[in-house]
């Protein structure tokens, strides 16, 4: 059983009421996997919504994770944007340390060396911002933790197909 | 016409109306009495009062299922809507075109606990093809045309349609639903038609089979009388051999020699061993069920598989298949027969010959055979007396949940579609009776029947009083064996026959029962009484009950224990389980 793959999925659907909602129940009710989803507003005139799900099963599980969601009414379209050639992935993260002294610095530094910024200042803590793959925001993580890593949130993964060709 | 002002209801009995809809099941309440108001204003919808609302959509689904055409249900808010879940779950699962209005308290109460409000929508999500929360009279109109086409296009399913008071008074311009029906959805566009490229494949594998298999299901009934005409034909053409499941009785004549009977877990011999051994299958419209594939990993291990199917999230999702077709069964169909005829390819009529004398083999074991009695009656025996005296009619029939159901798809021979209404994929005890009454709504003439149990039938027995109200001269034919037939069958197998909880007490008298309603009440006890006892119940105008009472020890067989292969069959009462999975040699004939 271990040909799990790890699939990132961008799915547009009819920003309405319940649809994230059918999506989740979907995923919950047919024991499927989310380790991320996002979700927004994409495009106001049409009111369509863009959900971004990163997921994993075998590759039969994968074809019947897509064939169910197209399944549902008001989704228009579904991408498979691991199988589908190349994609680019970024999330983004709030990352709260508390310290003081040298620990202090070291989490400025090696913010510095991630590209995070400091959005918020106090004496004793800073609040980190910082983008990139997800990976990287595990290694930073990582590298916080011994520096007082206090409080931690994520959007989970947007991701977008490299190249000319939309959705 | 000019435009006027309509309010909510009257918006929704006009949309029905231009929508074809000519009968309602359903059952007042607080919520939606603007509806019921504008019902007793009008006499082109006829509505029914069921007593229950569970009974409601399963009488929409008799419906359905008799005619091919949407079947409407009016429930009130709360206990009115979770009442009528499990046949919108029955719906789902059996791909039946539903529609459920459903009363909401008014918009500004919705969330706030108030009196009779459930979470409708969010209830009915995972048991419905779609569902809506109209929250404003002007998006009404579009909506209920959206939800009709939902429900009745691609692969068919119940919608619901959350309607809080309001927006059932609130009034907003209306000029005829008729335009807005044409349209289809902007997003959900069911493909119809197979692509060629795979059409031709499949053609060409078909043709090039040694030992072809036709496995079909209720897509093909869902897919209309055509679909039907259209399998003939091309099973005619190829010379194959021919399996239907549950769902798909009828899809096919039973009384045609190239059919095999019904496959799966109670299934004949002869249509599951040829499934074990085919080398082409071709699915049409059936989706792969555990009750029909036994155990997956032993599942016709050396056939190459064509799969037809409306919803591509049914293909490759228990078995994955060589040539996958997304298309309507009739649409794909009729592609091939033209295909074939086309290139009139060459067969090898050797190897078919030798596959037909394979199967003869095996309908040589006459599986469906039973021990016969003299004193008691035997539930097969039962049946085909009933189809023996009922096949010159145009007959309908339906089940409820249990061995007998199982009974009756191997006895009764089914040679139209439509005329078999059973609850397969749920599995819904209490489903027969009210989707009798259903079907004879929509078919006031015909004989309709359905062929119980006792434990069944009590489930929604309420529903006797809804018959007798608009004179439906419904049969009930009980087989009454005092048990939970096939829980008890299935405590013998595994659980030593501890019969926990699994017998019928304080039954009531059916005759008396019968009676008491100003019915007809009959009973059988031997096996003589059969015949009288059936031509009575036919030829009563009334609703009729017939009390079967059956052998209580008699249990469904052939048998494929969970679990098991197709070729690891139980044929009857003195084959082990063990032993039928040990031995390979039940393999051979």
């Amino acid at each position: 059983m271990d040909n799990t793959e790890k699939h990132t999925i961008a799915v547009l659907v009819d920003n309405e009421a319940g649809v994230l909602a059918r999506v989740i129940g979907l995923f919950s009710g047919r024991g499927y996997n989310i380790e991320s989803l996002t979700v927004a507003e994409v495009d106001v005139q049409e009111g369509l919504s863009r959900i971004c799900v990163v997921t994993s099963g075998t590759p039969m599980v994968i074809e019947q994770i897509k064939a169910q969601l197209d399944r549902l009414v008001p989704v228009h379209k579904i991408s498979d944007l691991t199988a589908e050639g190349e994609s680019v992935e970024r999330e983004l993260a709030l990352i709260k340390v508390k310290g003081k002294g040298n620990k202090r610095v070291e989490a400025l530094r090696i913010a510095d060396i991630f590209r995070a910024r400091a959005i918020d200042s106090t004496n004793n803590s800073f609040i980190f911002e910082i983008s990139g793959k997800p990976d990287k925001i595990d290694a930073f993580i990582n590298l916080m933790q011994p520096l007082g890593l206090n409080e931690i949130t994520r959007t989970g993964v947007v991701a977008i197909a490299r190249g000319p060709k939309g959705l | 016409m000019a435009k006027r002002k309509l309010n909510g209801s009257e918006i929704i009995i006009q949309c029905l109306i231009e929508a074809g809809v000519d009968t309602i099941f359903g059952y007042p309440g607080g919520a939606v009495l603007p509806i019921y108001d504008e019902i007793f204003k009008q006499n082109r919808l006829k509505h029914v009062l069921v007593r229950q609302e569970g009974g409601a959509v399963h009488m929409a689904e008799g419906y359905a299922r008799s005619t091919g055409k949407l079947g409407v249900v009016l429930v009130t808010s709360g206990p009115g809507a979770t009442n009528a879940v499990t046949g919108l779950a029955d719906a789902f699962m059996d791909s039946i075109p539903v529609l459920c209005l459903t009363g909401q308290v008014p918009t500004h109460l919705i969330g706030n606990d108030a009196f009779q409000e459930a979470d409708t929508t969010g209830i009915t999500r995972p048991c419905t093809k779609h569902n809506y929360l109209i929250k404003d009279v002007k998006e009404l109109e579009r909506y209920l045309c959206e939800a009709i086409f939902v429900a009745t296009s691609g692969r068919p399913g119940p919608v619901v349609i959350d309607l809080p008071k309001d927006v059932l008074i609130d009034e907003t311009r209306f000029d005829g639903a008729r335009e807005k029906l044409k349209i289809g959805h902007r997003s959900y566009k069911p493909r119809t038609k197979g692509d060629p490229k795979k059409i031709a494949e499949a053609v060409d594998l078909i043709s090039k089979a040694k030992r072809p298999i036709f496995y079909c299901g209720g897509g093909v009934i869902n897919s209309g009388v055509r679909a039907s005409k259209r399998l003939c034909e091309l099973v005619g053409i190829t010379g194959a051999p021919i399996t239907l499941t549950l769902m798909g009785l009828g899809a096919y004549p039973a009384n045609d020699e190239k059919f095999l009977g019904m496959l799966g877990m109670h299934g004949t011999y002869e249509a599951n061993l040829a499934m074990h051994g085919c080398d082409v299958m071709i699915n049409i419209g059936a989706r792969f069920d555990d009750r029909v594939t036994g155990l997956l990993s032993e599942f016709a291990p050396e056939s190459k598989k064509i799969h037809v199917d409306i919803d591509p999230s049914s293909i490759n999702k228990n078995v994955a298949v060589e040539i996958p077709i997304v298309g309507d069964c009739a649409s794909v169909l009729g592609d091939m027969i033209k295909l074939w005829r086309e290139k009139k390819p060459k067969q090898d009529k050797r190897a078919l010959s030798a596959w037909w004398k394979q199967i003869a083999k095996w309908r040589a074991r006459e599986c469906l055979k039973y021990n016969q009695s003299n004193d008691v009656i035997k539930p097969q025996l039962a049946l085909q007396r009933l189809y023996e005296l009922t096949k010159k009619r145009d007959t309908y029939i339906t089940t409820e949940v249990g061995q007998h159901q199982m009974w009756a798809a191997q006895f009764y021979k089914f040679n139209r579609p439509n005329r078999w209404m059973t609850s397969g994929g749920l599995g819904t005890m209490g489903y027969g009776f009210p989707a009798a009454i259903g079907v004879q709504i929509a078919h006031p003439r015909a004989t309709v029947i359905d062929i119980a149990g006792e434990a069944s039938f009590l489930m929604n027995m309420q529903e006797l009083s809804t018959a007798i109200q608009y004179r439906l001269p419904v049969n009930i034919f009980i087989l009454n064996n005092h048990y939970m037939g096939m829980v008890r069958q299935w405590q013998e197998l595994l659980y030593s026959s501890r019969y926990s909880e699994s017998y019928s007490e304080s039954l009531p008298d059916f005759v008396k029962l019968a009676e008491s309603y100003g019915a007809t009440g009959l009973r059988a006890l031997k096996p003589d009484d059969l015949d009288p006892v059936i031509n009575e119940m036919l030829a009563s105008d009334k609703l009729t009950i017939a009390d079967i009472v059956i052998d209580e020890t008699e249990n469904c067989f052939p048998m494929i224990p969970s679990g098991a292969s197709h070729n690891q069959m139980l044929l009857g009462p003195a084959d082990e389980p063990e032993k039928t999975v040990s031995e390979e040699g039940m393999v051979l004939v």
